[in-house]
């Protein structure tokens, strides 16, 4: 096993010390600042659920990390939305890179129930709002035969375990897959992994 | 004035060009109902998008 996998993704495949020179451009920083935000999501979520509800509703500093859990995941979906255009007008599933896309994907649906289901646990009359108005769309769809938005201590469970577990781990996968399929290249550049070359072969970034 | 003292003057000022005191605004067309905070959103992202794609990167053309 451990033969197998430092043939997929040896050292220098892991953690490349330079890129392909088409990843000189803005478009490509948007993935690590998706991953960038996620952390301080996590960390932030990490502190809230250390320290209860009486600190962050209460104290001054419970309600600054409250915030910074908040607007942590303002930045991650809107930088996790420009990433996923930037991939689709790429057309990043090329180059046997489709199960990447496809984590990708499942990844971004996983985010927008997490960040619902923090909004269910919100405490607030906000969040009761959202859980009435939630739960008839879900019935009426049929999904709600699966979870009751409007019981409390079932969804902070899936805040706070379930969904940041299961994001967590296909945000590694998703990592992972990029590492060892490569970045895509642009639509008319030569591939890298197609070339028999690792991605990490090509000139360094800003020096073609 | 104190640096604290200066950042409340500064943060009321700020607040006060935002009235978020009261129910949101919303735009209606047809079956689609969407408030102005998302549509701003949407819009810095567009924005942002494009950018990244025009600006130059730092180092890029050495």
């Amino acid at each position: 096993m451990r033969r197998k996998a430092v043939a997929a993704l040896p050292p220098d495949k892991l953690l490349p010390h330079a890129q392909p020179a088409y990843m000189a451009s803005w478009i490509y920083v948007f993935g690590v600042l998706t991953v960038a935000s996620l952390l301080v999501v996590l960390a932030t979520g990490g502190v809230l659920a250390l320290k209860g509800p009486t600190w962050w509703h209460v104290s001054g500093t419970g309600k600054y990390v409250n915030s910074l859990h908040l607007w942590s995941v303002e930045l991650l979906m809107f930088f996790m939305v420009v990433h996923l255009w930037a991939k689709f007008f790429m057309a990043a599933w090329r180059g046997r890179r489709a199960l990447t896309w496809v984590t990708g994907v499942v990844c971004f649906l996983t985010a927008i129930g997490t960040a619902f289901s923090g909004y269910l646990v919100q405490q607030n009359f906000d969040s009761q709002w959202i859980a009435g108005q939630a739960k008839d769309g879900l019935n009426s769809v049929g999904i709600g035969a699966f979870f009751n938005v409007m019981d409390f201590g079932q969804m902070l469970m899936w805040h706070i375990v379930l969904l940041p577990f299961v994001l967590g781990l296909l945000t590694a996968w998703h990592i992972l897959l990029v590492r060892w399929r490569g970045i895509v290249p642009p639509i008319d550049a030569t591939d890298p992994a197609d070339a028999g070359t690792a991605s990490s072969a090509p000139s360094p970034a800003g020096r073609p | 004035m104190t640096t604290t003292g200066f950042l409340l003057s500064r943060g009321r000022s700020l607040a006060s060009s935002v009235d978020l005191n009261g129910p949101g605004h919303y735009l209606h067309w047809g079956f689609i109902q969407l408030s102005v905070a998302n549509l701003v959103v949407i819009g810095l992202m567009v924005v942002v998008f494009v950018a990244a794609l025009l600006l130059p990167f730092p180092g890029g053309r050495r």
